[in-house]
């Protein structure tokens, strides 16, 4: 069984970000493997040390920096890597159908079983690239894992949702988006970030598989609000009426 | 998106962190890559526990043998031994990041590495294979048995002596100061075979005769324990002796320039994360009215702070590049890095306590521990008056 797993370069989630008009300040700012890019390698690796795929393909898009995300997977323990290089700016001109239609591409062209992907990107957040890609290929989907099973080509995945735990069933081919409790990424070691260096790593300029529409226009960029002070009441009819007042609440 | 991955979020403004002030000058792809590894290690795994370990004076041997399963313990030995075969400049980035998590325990794992490296470059095949394997899971910890009561610097003037019986050796005589002593499973003893020749004999724990004084109270490297070592007639195999007799201070030459470098580097680390520690505290603390940063005698403080830092990470690493290319000035360049860095990342973490005021002098916020533990880099692995023996020796001559 062949799984692709999808993974994005994104600014470091522990950084505070400057934003400027025209986007967030990404001069010289710390970027590394999507968190839920990172769990979805793991479980990939996970799926394979039991025996369940036979190989890992881990893919980005970006411009030649995300490469370093590509090693990361390496590292972790996919065996191969594709690159498919762009120089747009991946947080706000690379969106989620255009990448769910290359992604398509690839699948359609070598034939994965599986495609594993973080739920979400923590830049945009969008939350529909796993979801798309499954509408494209006409695959089943199940979002959010925080469990996946998979014996004789079935998938069974608990879902995180809003009301619990979902449990869903599938018969694979299918697409998986990765929530935060699926496990814990390990460590890449010193070994095996040498082993990833000769593991084979494929460049695809963009255009040759896909195009970016931009049909999301960014319009504003804004820091959000600074917060401002609160106060304190002297009772409970003081603070009703600042929240019918002030606040609005009701 | 805030994500909580249970690493302790340091110094968040972009443009400063650790990665923009450490300068990949000399660092490419892949030591890069591997220093986020250490890093992302030493913060969740080391940073969180390093003041408990210092208040309870535990050795972490779990948390050495997870640092032994990512590659760490046998860094610069050749693959074909069993090692991970990387080069002096990998090992410089990945002490400096590790330290940033924990000075004491990566000042122990170069120890751990120095031994690895010496029966490498020196043991025979059954050495080797009896012992790299080993030291690279942490199943054995070694230890380096050089300094006596009475041979410090003087290290030549040595009386622990392996006198040979039969197909034995039996030795007597006694070091202090060995880091790993009494908890480590393997001793490199450095001694006297004949009145001039220095060798370097394997003494396993255990054999009879070998026997550890109490463990040493100090001032800082409390996680590490210290004993003096004593040999009281122990008697071991000649096959024990690695390399040749009189091939000691050959050995020791060509494991101190790199044991310089690596205890620069964890000075870089420890020095790094007081530094991070105090630009998040600058922009805290107010007082009158503002927040310390905005004074001026206080960011010429750390504006040197940062200097010194920067150029002492430059020469480490410089210095590291000599040794791996054999460069002839190599040993110069590693005896004004040790010396340099040393004092100058004490230094920083010396005003980074100064610059915290009261909060600096206390535990909690971990400054003087960092204080502590960087202290004794100036007087180990060569005192740095020594180093400015090599120094001007080299220079001189």
């Amino acid at each position: 069984m062949k799984v692709l797993v999808a993974v994005k370069r994104v600014v470091d989630s522990g950084i505070k970000v400057r934003v400027k008009p025209e986007g967030i300040d990404l001069q010289g700012v710390k970027m590394t493997i999507n968190p839920f890019c990172e769990i979805a390698v793991e479980e990939a690796v996970r799926l394979k040390e039991k025996k369940l795929i036979a190989e890992i393909v881990a893919v980005t898009i970006g411009p030649k920096q995300g490469a370093e995300s590509l090693r990361h997977a390496l590292a972790l323990g996919a065996d191969k890597a594709i690159h498919v290089t762009t120089e747009a700016r991946i947080d706000q001109a690379v969106q989620p159908l255009d990448v769910a239609n290359i992604l398509a591409k690839l699948v359609e062209r070598d034939n994965y079983n599986l495609v594993l992907m973080g739920k979400q990107s923590i830049d945009d957040d969008f939350n529909q690239t796993g979801q798309m890609l499954a509408g494209l290929l006409d695959w089943p989907q199940a979002t959010f894992a925080s469990n996946i099973q998979i014996s004789d080509g079935i998938a069974q995945v608990v879902r995180e949702i809003d009301g619990g735990l979902q449990t869903v069933k599938f018969k694979l081919p299918g697409v998986i988006t990765c929530d935060l409790r699926l496990n814990q990424p390990r460590f890449a070691s010193v070994p095996n970030i040498m082993k990833a260096k000769s593991k084979p790593l494929e460049t695809i300029p963009l255009e040759k598989l896909g195009k970016l529409h931009n049909s999301i226009q960014i319009t504003k960029n804004e820091a959000p609000a600074i917060r401002k002070g609160g106060a304190i009441v002297e009772n409970v009819d003081v603070l009703l009426q600042k929240l019918r007042n002030e606040a609005k609440l009701f | 998106m805030q994500i909580i991955r249970n690493r302790l979020m340091v110094n968040q403004i972009p443009r400063f962190g650790f990665k923009y002030l450490n300068d990949s000058t000399f660092l490419n792809e892949d030591h890069l890559q591997i220093q986020k590894a250490a890093l992302d290690f030493a913060k969740e795994k080391m940073q969180p526990y390093s003041a408990e370990w210092d208040k309870k004076h535990h050795f972490p041997k779990d948390v050495l043998r997870e640092l032994a399963a990512m590659g760490f313990s046998t860094i610069y030995v050749k693959q074909e031994s069993g090692g991970v075969g990387l080069d002096r400049l990998t090992a410089s980035v990945i002490f400096e990041a590790l330290s940033y998590g924990d000075v004491t325990t990566t000042a122990y794992l170069t120890i751990q590495n120095m031994c690895a490296y010496m029966v490498d470059q020196f043991g025979n095949e059954e050495q080797k294979q009896t012992w790299i394997p080993r030291f690279g899971t942490f199943d054995a910890f070694a230890s380096y048995c050089l300094t006596e009561p009475n041979s410090g610097s003087d290290s030549k003037n040595m009386k622990t002596f392996a006198k040979k019986d039969g197909n034995d050796y039996v030795i007597n005589g006694s070091k202090c100061f060995i880091s790993g002593g009494s908890v480590s499973d393997v001793y490199l003893l450095m001694c006297k075979t004949s009145e001039k020749d220095v060798s370097c004999i394997i003494v396993e724990k255990g054999t009879p005769g070998l026997s550890f004084g109490k463990l040493e109270d100090k001032m800082g490297w409390n996680a590490s324990p210290t004993a003096m070592v004593l040999f009281d007639n122990v008697r071991v195999p000649q096959s024990n002796l690695l390399g040749k007799e009189g091939y000691g201070f050959k050995m020791a030459m060509s494991a101190l320039d790199g044991g310089r470098i690596n205890i620069a580097s964890c000075s870089l680390g420890g020095a790094s994360y007081a530094f991070d520690l105090t630009k998040d505290y600058l922009h805290d603390r107010k007082q009158f009215g503002q927040p310390l940063a905005q004074f001026q005698g206080l960011q010429f403080k750390f504006a040197d702070m940062a200097t010194n830092l920067v150029t002492s990470r430059l020469i480490v690493r410089q210095a590291a590049q000599m040794i791996d290319n054999n460069h002839p000035d190599k040993t110069l360049y590693s005896a004004m890095a040790k010396r340099y860095a040393t004092d100058s990342c004490f230094n920083v973490a010396n005003e980074a306590l100064q610059l915290h005021g009261g909060y600096g002098y206390l535990r909690e916020y971990q400054i003087e521990r960092i204080v502590r533990d960087l202290r004794v880099h100036q007087i180990l692995e060569g005192t740095n008056e020594i180093m400015k023996v090599i120094i001007s020796r080299n220079l001189l001559k």
